[in-house]
């Protein structure tokens, strides 16, 4: 269950791209057609895939707090943490370098349709993302790592393919000449992402009891919440407010009317 | 400009406008997008992202000759890494909050694509003062989308400035709220991000008719 909410969680609710802007460079570059667009997004899953719970176990046993326990007991006050940028993004690297020989040697046909990617995920930003978002959002355990990782990758995978599919039509249309191109394939993607914000009421119930129940079981999932999501939540709420602000003008205007 | 010649000052004029890594080049979005909630932060990392590029050109130009092709891009991402690393522990010790705000982004100025796009592009083939003068200029106009983007997010969206309430109190109604304005609390989501840059590029296409695409 907990894998499941955490696979859709991360495919709807906190998409890589309309959720959180990453991997937007290759999204935009590389989303002129279809077939390469289908190409790169696979090559995202399978290195999400791989990295996210490589670098779960990297944080777990080398640089959060304490980590170093395993080694044993004088080496339990130890706190790398500083150190996870550079030891994510050259797990990456090699990861991606590793993938690539490994690819090309299996597996040829694949080879073929993911390799000219390959390189060029290592500077992905979705994939460095999907690493830091891992630990940040402090996933407990293997598994739910795995999951979270191929989730988003699939979550960046159907952004793309819509994108792609998109700009493919877009071109018989008559788009004012500023625009062309860069402008409205952001005006596009903004308005996806405003599409995607409906998911965020997906896993938290319709009735506000049972927003509760799931909000508490989520927030023990995730102790810790970015501050994006806070900021989110709190324009939420400004929401909230102003809504009941309105149905109250509302309900007062009624009784003028009686 | 006296000090620098005029090819020089080309390198840092040239990225503020026509040749801007945000909207011409697309480099760089990601994190442009996900932190221009709060003018602050915006700023913040747009001064992040300039000693960065700044410093990470004048590094690789220097070591230009040395570095194996093969493994160039490794090489870039170490350099890269541990001026970010720098950055981030700065941060945390001076302006904790703000690196709260920031969270991941901080880190993700690592596959900032403008850092690896400018190595690539300049630094691999110029000297270090050109690369120093490079980067400034690409980090500047990675800055200027950033301050724009900000600046109204935050003024339209809560209605304050890096913090001051410009347009007067919501609560007590005071300012322009006297007269039933309201915040727009939309413009505070991610969406509104990606709007409002498309609009900054129809704006400047518009503008300057070279640039257009087309399709």
């Amino acid at each position: 269950m907990e894998h499941i909410e955490l696979f859709f969680k991360s495919i709807f609710i906190d998409n890589m791209v309309f959720a959180t802007f990453l991997g937007m460079c290759s999204y935009l570059a590389v989303s002129k057609k279809v077939s390469t667009a289908v190409g790169l997004g696979a090559a995202v899953i399978f290195v999400l895939a791989i990295t996210v719970p490589l670098n779960w176990l990297l944080d777990q046993y080398l640089l959060q707090p304490g980590a170093l326990a395993w080694l044993g007991e004088s080496y339990a006050s130890y706190d790398l943490s500083f150190l996870s940028f550079i030891m994510f993004i050259a797990t990456i690297a090699t990861m991606v370098q590793l993938v690539e020989i490994v690819v090309e040697k299996f597996s040829p046909a694949l080879y073929n349709s993911l390799g000219i990617f390959l390189p060029l995920i290592a500077v992905n930003c979705a994939i460095l993302g999907g690493s830091l978002f891992m630990q940040s959002r402090e996933i407990p355990t293997l598994g739910l790592a795995t999951t979270y990782g191929i989730g988003s990758g699939i979550g960046w995978f159907l952004a793309i393919l819509a994108i792609a599919a998109i700009r493919e039509k877009i071109r018989y249309s008559n788009v004012p000449p500023a625009l062309r191109g860069l402008g409205i394939t952001f005006i596009i993607t903004g308005l996806m992402a405003i599409g995607f914000m409906s998911f965020g009421g997906m896993l938290t119930g319709g009735d506000d009891g049972g927003a509760k129940e799931e909000q508490t079981m989520v927030q023990s999932d995730f102790k810790q919440q970015t501050d994006l999501d806070q900021n989110l939540a709190s324009a939420i709420q400004e929401n909230k407010d102003t809504n009941t602000e309105d149905s109250q003008k509302i309900a007062n205007n009624t009784k003028g009317n009686e | 400009m006296a000090l620098l010649s005029k090819k020089d000052s080309k390198l840092i004029l040239d990225p503020l406008t026509d040749n801007n890594p945000i909207t011409i080049q697309v480099l760089g979005i990601c994190s442009a997008l996900a932190i221009t909630a709060e003018l602050n932060a915006s700023i913040v990392m747009a001064i992040s992202v300039l000693f960065v590029l700044g410093l990470g050109n004048v590094v690789i130009s220097l070591m230009r000759n040395i570095i194996p092709s093969k493994i160039r891009i490794i090489v870039q991402l170490v350099v890269v890494a541990t001026l970010v690393i720098i950055v981030d522990q700065v941060l945390k010790a001076f302006a904790y909050e703000l690196s709260k705000t920031l969270s991941v982004f901080v880190g993700l100025i690592i596959t900032n694509c403008i850092i690896m796009g400018r190595f690539e592009a300049f630094a691999l083939g110029n000297g270090p003062w050109r690369s120093f003068l490079d980067g400034v200029g690409n980090a500047a106009g990675y800055g200027i989308i950033l301050v724009i983007v900000g600046f109204f997010r935050e003024l339209l969206g809560s209605g304050t400035l890096l913090g001051f309430k410009v347009l007067g109190d919501p609560i007590e109604k005071t300012g322009i709220y006297a007269i039933g304005y309201e915040n727009n609390g939309f413009m505070l989501l991610s969406p509104m991000a990606l709007i409002v840059v498309g609009i900054i590029i129809w704006v400047q296409r518009t503008r300057n008719k070279a640039l257009v695409e087309d399709h």
